[in-house]
This record gives C-alpha cells, sequence and structure tokens, in this order.
C-alpha cells in the first residue's frame, strides 16, 4: 500500500490522533505558562532561590520522558495512566525553558530603563506589568516556543501511557514493522513542531523592540494573533464535540493492554464482546512495562490480558518452575488475596518465549533446540527486547541456564529485533512463539529442550469489584474459557502484523465466525 | 518659615554609604526655588548619587535630604518620584511604548483623563521643539539621539513637576546639537521658572546653566558658588577643570 492510499484510508483517524496530539500539547503550555512564568517573576525578586529551583526544573528535563512517565504511574492524584499522567509530565518538561526565559527576560531589561521607570514613581507592579514584562516578552515567548516544540516531541512517548496522540502510529508502526504508520505518525508530529514553531516565531518578533518594522509588524501580529485564535477556537470546538459523549446508567469498563499485537487483539476480543453486551468500553491499549498491572491495582483499569508465567515471575516474584496447573493455581490465589484481582479461565494458548534464528542458520547447521545453538553463541550477536534483558526469568537466568556466552547482545525494541534478525543486524532474538512474523520472515524457532521458561498461559485479568459491577464481563470471559487455539492466534497476529489489516475488523470478523 | 519656602531641597550632615565605601561624606547643600543648580564633577565623585538621593532611589546612611521641607524617607517614595522630573543620558524612554505614551506616562499615571492627557503631550511637544502630529506615534528607536533627549525632557516637565533631576542629560549628543539644546533647556527651565538639579563633567555646560555651581570631589562638596564667582576662584580643582577649558578654546 503507498503512503497517499495510506493516508487515503485512515485520515480520519490520523486527524483524530493530530487532535489529541494538539490538545495535550495546547493544554501542557498553557498550564506550564500559567506556573512558569509567575515562579519566574519571584525568581527575580527572591535571588536566593533563583538557584535552587532553576536547578529542580533542570533535573525535571534531564529525565528521560519515559522514565518519568514511570515514576508518574504509581502516584496518587496525578499519576494513574491516560491524559492527566501525560498531561503532568509534558508541565514538568515545559516549565525549565519558561522560567529560565522568564528570569533571563526581566533580568536582562536594560537597567536605566528599569530606573527610569522606578524614578517617574510607577509602583513594583506598574513596573513589572508596563515595563520589565512587556520588554521581557521576546525572551518569554522564545521560551514558551522552545518549550513547545519539545512537548509536541515528548508528546509522541504519551501514548505509552495511554494518553493518545500520534505517539499511537509511532509504536503501532514499530510494532508492526508498518512504515506507513511510522511515516504518517512521526511526519505529522514533525510538521505540528514546525509549525508551532512557525507561528510562535512571528509571535515573537512582535516583542523585539529594537528591530524597525512597526508598520509592517502591525498586519503580521493579526495575522499570528487570527491564526492563534482560529486554532483555539477549532480546536476547542473538535474536542468538545469529541469528549464526554457518556451518558449515565450505561456500564463502563477500562479495557487494557500491553504494547504488542497479541495483547491489543486479546484486549480487542474482549472489548467487542463487551460493547455487544450494551457495556461502554474505554480502550487504554498499547502500554508499556509493567503499566497495565500498574493501572489495574490502582482501578484506572478494569480489564487486561496477561500470561501466568509473567504473573508468577514478573509480578509475584517467585522462581520459575514448569507445571503449568501450579503456576496457574499459585498466580489465581495469590492475585486474589494479594491485590483482589480474579484470573480467567486459560484462553486455549500459550505465549512462551521463542529463541529465533533465521531458517537458513537452522538448516544449514542443523540447529532444533537451544542446546544445538549453545556452541555457535561466541560468533553470534543477539538482540533483546527491553523487557526480556530486565526481568529474572529472561536473558540473566536464561543464558545461565543453557550457559550461552554471545559476542555481543543489543537491547532493542521487541518489535525490532524480528526484522533486525532477518536483515542479519543480529542472529539471534528472544520473540514470541505466537508471533505472525515467524513464518513470514522464515525464521525458525528452537524448542527449549531444558524446560527453562516457565509456563505462559494466557488469560484475562479482572478487578473483582468490576466483576460484581458489570456482570456482562462473567459472561464474556466464561465464553472465551480454552476458545483461542496457538494456531489461532498465530493466524490472527499474521492478519495485523503480516497482511497488515485493522486489529477492529480482524477481531469483528473472528468473532462473527465463532458464534461469539 | 520662609527659609523653608525658599529651600526646595535641603541635603543635611548627608552620608551615603556602600558595603563599607563612602560614595558621599557629610554633604550640606540647599537648593533654592527657581534656580538651576549644577554639580560638577568627574566620574565617581558622587554627584548622580546625590541626585538619585534626592527622589529616594538611594537613602542616606545618615543625616538627612528634605524636600519640600519633608525628609525624603517620611515622603511615600511614589508621591515623592510623581512631584520630581527625572531626565537621563539618552532620556531613559521606554522602547515599546509611543513617543506619546512615553511623554504621557507621569500623567497617565496620576490617572489623568485621555483627552487632558493627550492635549498636555501635544503641548509639551512643542515645546521641545517636536511637531505633535509627526513624531506622537513613532517609536523611541526611530528618533534621532538629540530628539531622544528632547522627548526625555518633555516627560520629565509631563506633570508639571517644581523639580526637575537632570544627570548629564547631553552627555551623548554630538557637540553642534548638545550646544543647541543646552541653550534652548536655559530658555526653557528660565520660562517655566523651574528648579533644577543638573549633573555633568563638562565646565562648559555647567558656566551656560548654572546660576550657581556645586564642585564635587571623592563625596564632598569642595565649592559652591555663581558661574562668575567660580571662574574667579583661585581653588586648585577649578584651576585644573579652566585649564581644560583654556586648551579645548585654543585648539578651535
Amino acid at each position: 500500500m503507498s503512503f497517499w492510499q495510506f493516508l487515503q484510508l485512515n485520515w480520519s483517524e490520523l486527524l483524530l490522533l493530530v487532535r489529541q496530539h494538539v490538545v495535550l500539547v495546547f493544554i501542557a503550555i498553557l498550564i506550564a505558562v500559567v506556573i512558569g512564568v509567575p515562579t519566574g517573576i519571584l525568581l527575580t525578586r527572591y535571588r536566593s532561590l533563583r538557584g535552587p529551583v532553576l536547578g529542580i526544573a533542570n533535573v525535571m528535563q534531564t529525565i528521560p520522558s519515559l522514565a518519568l512517565f514511570g515514576f508518574l504511574i504509581p502516584l496518587p492524584f496525578i499519576g494513574g495512566i491516560g491524559t492527566r499522567t501525560a498531561l503532568v509530565a509534558l508541565v514538568l518538561y515545559s516549565l525549565l525553558p519558561i522560567i529560565r526565559n522568564t528570569v533571563t527576560g526581566i533580568l536582562g531589561v536594560d537597567p536605566n530603563v528599569r530606573e527610569a521607570a522606578v524614578a517617574m514613581g510607577m509602583t513594583s507592579g506598574q513596573v513589572l506589568r508596563q515595563v520589565e514584562l512587556p520588554l521581557a516578552m521576546g525572551v518569554i515567548v522564545t521560551g514558551i516556543r522552545v518549550a513547545t516544540v519539545i512537548a509536541v516531541g515528548v508528546t509522541t512517548i504519551a501514548a505509552a501511557v495511554g494518553a493518545g496522540g500520534l505517539g499511537v502510529y509511532i509504536f503501532r508502526g514499530l510494532r508492526q514493522y508498518d512504515n506507513n504508520l511510522l511515516l504518517a505518525g512521526a511526519l505529522s508530529a514533525a510538521l505540528l513542531a514546525l509549525a508551532a514553531d512557525f507561528f510562535l516565531g512571528l509571535l515573537q518578533q512582535q516583542f523585539s523592540f529594537e528591530a524597525k518594522h512597526s508598520v509592517a509588524g502591525s498586519t503580521v501580529w493579526k495575522l499570528a494573533l487570527a491564526a492563534a485564535v482560529l486554532i483555539v477556537v477549532v480546536g476547542g470546538l473538535v474536542w468538545w464535540r469529541g469528549g464526554g459523549s457518556t451518558s449515565a446508567g450505561v456500564a463502563r469498563v477500562s479495557v487494557g493492554s500491553k504494547d504488542f499485537t497479541e495483547s491489543a487483539l486479546l484486549a480487542e476480543i474482549a472489548a467487542q464482546m463487551l460493547e455487544k453486551r450494551g457495556v461502554s468500553v474505554e480502550r487504554r491499549f498499547e502500554l508499556g512495562g509493567n503499566l497495565p498491572h500498574e493501572a489495574l491495582v490502582n482501578g484506572t483499569l478494569d480489564l487486561y490480558p496477561e500470561y501466568t508465567g509473567t504473573s508468577y515471575t514478573a509480578i509475584l516474584h517467585h522462581t520459575p518452575i514448569s507445571d503449568p496447573r501450579a503456576v496457574y493455581e499459585q498466580v489465581k490465589q495469590e492475585y486474589a488475596s494479594k491485590f483482589n484481582i480474579e484470573v480467567s479461565q486459560p484462553l486455549g494458548f500459550e505465549n512462551t518465549f521463542a529463541m529465533l534464528v533465521r531458517g537458513e542458520d537452522a538448516r544449514r547447521l542443523n540447529l532444533k533446540t537451544i542446546s544445538d545453538a549453545a556452541p555457535q553463541a561466541p560468533r553470534w550477536r543477539a538482540g533483546f527486547g527491553q523487557d526480556f534483558m530486565s526481568r529474572a526469568d529472561g536473558y540473566p537466568g536464561f543464558s545461565k541456564a543453557y550457559g550461552l556466552k554471545f559476542a555481543e547482545v543489543r537491547e532493542m525494541d521487541l518489535s525490532l529485533t524480528y526484522i533486525a534478525l532477518s536483515s542479519r543486524q543480529v542472529d539471534l532474538v528472544a520473540g514470541n512463539s505466537t508471533e505472525g512474523r515467524i513464518a513470514t520472515l522464515d525464521l525458525f524457532q528452537l524448542a527449549d529442550d531444558q524446560h527453562y521458561f516457565p509456563p505462559y498461559e494466557a488469560v484475562y485479568l479482572v478487578r473483582q469489584d468490576s466483576l460484581t459491577r458489570v456482570p456482562a464481563l462473567q459472561e464474556v470471559l466464561a465464553k472465551l474459557a480454552n476458545g483461542i487455539s496457538t494456531d489461532e492466534m498465530r493466524r490472527l497476529n499474521y492478519e495485523i502484523d503480516g497482511n497488515k489489516r485493522d486489529p477492529k475488523g480482524v477481531v469483528k470478523e473472528w468473532l462473527a465466525k465463532r458464534g461469539l | 518659615m520662609s527659609d523653608a519656602d525658599k529651600a526646595l531641597v535641603e541635603f543635611q550632615n548627608v552620608s551615603f554609604t556602600i558595603s563599607g565605601t563612602n560614595i558621599i561624606t557629610e554633604l550640606n547643600l540647599v537648593v533654592e526655588r527657581g534656580e538651576t543648580l549644577v554639580l560638577l564633577g568627574e566620574s565617581g565623585c558622587g554627584k548622580t548619587t546625590t541626585l538619585k538621593l534626592v527622589n529616594r532611589l538611594f537613602e542616606p546612611s545618615a543625616g538627612e535630604v528634605r524636600v519640600e521641607g519633608k525628609t525624603t524617607t517620611a515622603w511615600d517614595p511614589i508621591a515623592l518620584r510623581r512631584r520630581i522630573g527625572y531626565v537621563i543620558q539618552e532620556g531613559g524612554l521606554f522602547p515599546h511604548f509611543t513617543i506619546a505614551r512615553n511623554v504621557g506616562l507621569v500623567p497617565a499615571l496620576a490617572g489623568w483623563e485621555p483627552k487632558r492627557i493627550d492635549e498636555r503631550v501635544q503641548e509639551l511637544l512643542s515645546l521641545v521643539g517636536l511637531e505633535p502630529g509627526r513624531f506622537g506615534d513613532r517609536y523611541p528607536r526611530e528618533l534621532s539621539g538629540g530628539q531622544r533627549q528632547r522627548i526625555g525632557v518633555a516627560r520629565a516637565l509631563a506633570a508639571d513637576p517644581p523639580l526637575l533631576l537632570l544627570d548629564e542629560p547631553f552627555g551623548a549628543l554630538d557637540p553642534l546639537t548638545r550646544a543647541s539644546l543646552q541653550r534652548e533647556f536655559g530658555d526653557l527651565t528660565k520660562r517655566l521658572s523651574k528648579t533644577a538639579i543638573l549633573v555633568t563633567h563638562d565646565v562648559r555646560e555647567a558656566l551656560i546653566l548654572a546660576r550657581r555651581i556645586g564642585l564635587m570631589h571623592k563625596g564632598k562638596l569642595l565649592l559652591l558658588d555663581t558661574p562668575e564667582q567660580f571662574l574667579a576662584s583661585d581653588h586648585q580643582q577649578v584651576r585644573a577643570y579652566l585649564e581644560t577649558l583654556e586648551l579645548k578654546g585654543g585648539d578651535q
């Protein structure tokens, strides 16, 4: 599909994401200005506060954005997942340039002019409002301009906490190895940044009183103002029409997923079945790391798909064991007592870590199992997702169990590992056993001959209070028990990753075929 | 009583110290209503500080400064400053205000009606020799140095204050513009019968404008006298100043 065709098919969704993106940035910058400018003014009055406050703002900005989102998730009030968390992070990032430029701008006002203002009998408030702020405005607007451009970029990360925006396309594009999605997301974000830079640049010119363009200036000023008003009005209108459509009395359920295709598919299956039963569903898909668990525990989510092995090791911190029944029972019992979370019946398939090599290598070297591959490891480069690298049952334990020593281990995004393998960037990756691209990219799964990896049966995790609140949840979970085989799952995954189809359509079709 | 009426500004044993350094030491000085007093001295002699003690940009470390019989620390600083016109080098104009708004600033702060401010601005621009219709809507950056300086004077006169403070007002101008502005300013103060304290390091300017010259050196007032007696003085510092004048005269 050409990029042009892609845009024609998806323009309404793209516009929706652009709208979410713009609204997020706009609100965040608005809040940052309301906090930052007065703080900056305060710092010009109290010199001793300047070092500490600017220091804190500085540190804030050096925190990698994904890490900052991570810190914010567990916090009450400002944390959780969704728009609010994204806004808090965006505001924190935007504060430094705005505060710093307010301070610099005001301190940079010609001391003669300031003294003249005082000597004319202006009160300190009048000096600030009539002289210091107007003369510092050019520098302050520069700060807002810098903050806005940064915010447009950081907002793409906000998709990881379920706040939407163009990051949704970027993350999805990375995961599905779909250049159209990537391009649409990244290009739109870049254009937004350029547009913001341009309009704020026009605004900034209005405040440079040294330049000689007072006559032409007034026209540009009106133009920029008109554009700004237009953006605010249109943005506000679209936002107002988009938001707040829930009516009272309808049961609402928030369904989450992790940031890979299968998790999103399973979440979509539950979502559509719930919607068919008159439940209003809020989709919070594609959440990174442990976010879905945290969100489920703190009540932001009602349900998300999980794997028993992940819960057993990564959440409950048990040493891996190989008996699927024992793992399931243990997880079910501990989730109930520790988190008040119910574990559904297994869905019928396992998604375990799959050690993958190129098919041609497997045939040439006659590799069948991981043990077969161990002698090759010193000459191989391995590529692992962040998740696999960090968890106890991941790389550290795995390499020890099989005595593997690779020439090089690269940590990369999980969705990139398959393509990295097939394009010879790396020689072995840890993928998912239900991954659709295993067949399409001619990859080979090495058997886990020492039964190192614990069982990873797919289940839904659901809050107990949600089950009582929304009876439809029980019905849906009962219908899905043992309802999806490994083959079926692989095929569903392939429809998305291989055939680049829309997940909603694929799920709708499958549900219809299964009579669910 | 009549003495206090006659004196508009009075320095009584005023000293001013910043972090251990004496800027002004034991200054005694009376400025009479209607006179133009020129404080003459080299950079760092304390003449500008003396000026700022009058409108309470600084407060004395010892002694007191009285304006209209009331010590400056007893004045509300805002009310005090609005009764004193202040002119600095290059005018100290607000670059983001039009000329009209610059000139009308103090009346606006005092809450005059817009129409009255307008009339006053027109009057003042004419007074300093600038056409109101041509200059009112311009910005300071569009004016020459001499024009800006005129606006600075007009702004200081706007609310008709009894006292003007001028800190090297003509210092940044070329010699010809300076000479003509000095002349006009001299006429203006006489016509409006304003009291003015003017600070300069230019002895020629002092001789042209002053009714009395105060010679300052290292924070002290060495001499306070009329220009005629200043010329006749055999004080060492005075002679040094006058020699530069003769040297300049010889050159021309």
